[in-house]
């Protein structure tokens, strides 16, 4: 129990803490790097949870896809920053009263929130099973394939999207760009491109 | 040393509204806003995962799973409007966007 506690409190900290260098860096190349570091903290806190199938999927997705994303978009973009920078000063005092009013409201409704006793009685097939017995992504796939089978498909199509959105947004036709077309070149017709002319001697074509 | 569900949602709390502060602090780099924004669905997927465990039911983990669908695909779109807007315009400055009505 108290080494559980002590990767709670270590876990949750280094999270905060990264949280916080990420809106604050001065280069955004490192607010990604501090971004990764607070989704491997996070995967932590699952794992304590012990909720591991999400603790893993949080690193492949979040980290593997997303922040290599943004990894990607800061330096391919020649942005400069510290023009971006000016007048970073200003919203602060309303950001943080914003934040702080906003924070203790929701420490008090966490500190308000009736803690049940016990835990209500999960329907049957929902509830978490006992992790000794069958384990954690074996419980959430019997739930996902079957009671929520259609918004697992639904967020499939979610992805697919996404996907064509991302690519038919960034498709671009360039002008003055020599591409190969293969039917054109397999149309092509001997008389179309062949011709024979006679040359007289000691003259040009 | 008990770890409760008190616990996890102060420390979500915490991350949701560093998300928000992020956003007020931020408000010209779009890429930071959008990092804030991954942050915020982090504290969120903390909560349903914090409550999915201590209440016993696995609702709570299947649906910190779409928002993690929801917030890749939104990464997406976000990242390649924010492309396409850098190319157009030469800079991604918030306070510019107007510039694209009418």
């Amino acid at each position: 129990m108290i080494i559980q506690g002590l990767a709670f409190y270590a876990f949750a900290i280094v999270l905060v803490l990264s949280g916080f260098l990420v809106i604050s860096a001065r280069n955004p190349v490192h607010s990604v790097l501090y971004l990764i570091l607070a989704f491997f903290n996070a995967a932590a806190l699952f794992i304590l949870m012990g909720a591991e199938f999400l603790a893993l999927i949080l690193v492949v997705v979040y980290v593997g896809a997303v922040a290599v994303l943004f990894l990607f978009v800061v330096m391919m973009l020649d942005i400069n920053f510290r023009e971006l920078r000016r007048g970073f000063l200003q919203y602060l005092p309303i950001g943080a009263f914003i934040g702080l009013v906003l924070l203790a409201e929701l420490v008090l409704l966490v500190g308000a929130w009736p803690l049940p006793e016990e835990a209500p009685a999960a329907a049957a097939a929902l509830a978490t099973p006992d992790p000794l017995e069958i384990s954690n992504i074996d419980a959430l796939g019997r739930v996902l394939y079957t009671h929520y089978a259609y918004l697992f498909l639904a967020s499939g199509i979610v992805l697919l999207i996404a996907m064509i959105g991302a690519i038919v947004l960034t498709l671009r036709q360039r002008a003055g760009v020599r591409r190969q077309s293969i039917p054109e070149q397999v149309g092509r017709k001997r008389s179309e491109t062949i011709e024979v002319r006679k040359v007289q001697p000691r003259t040009g074509v | 040393m008990e770890i409760g569900l008190g616990h996890y949602l102060t420390v979500a709390a915490i991350l949701f509204t560093l998300g928000i502060f992020g956003i007020f602090l931020n408000r010209k780099n779009v890429i930071i806003i959008l990092m804030s924004v991954e942050l915020i669905l982090l504290a969120v997927n903390i909560n349903l995962v914090a409550f999915s465990t201590f209440l016993g039911n696995l609702v709570g983990q299947v649906f910190a799973l779409f928002v993690l669908t929801v917030a890749a695909a939104e990464a997406a779109i976000g990242l390649a409007i924010l492309v396409i807007y850098f190319r157009n315009r030469g800079s991604i400055s918030v306070e510019d966007i107007n510039m694209m009505k009418g």
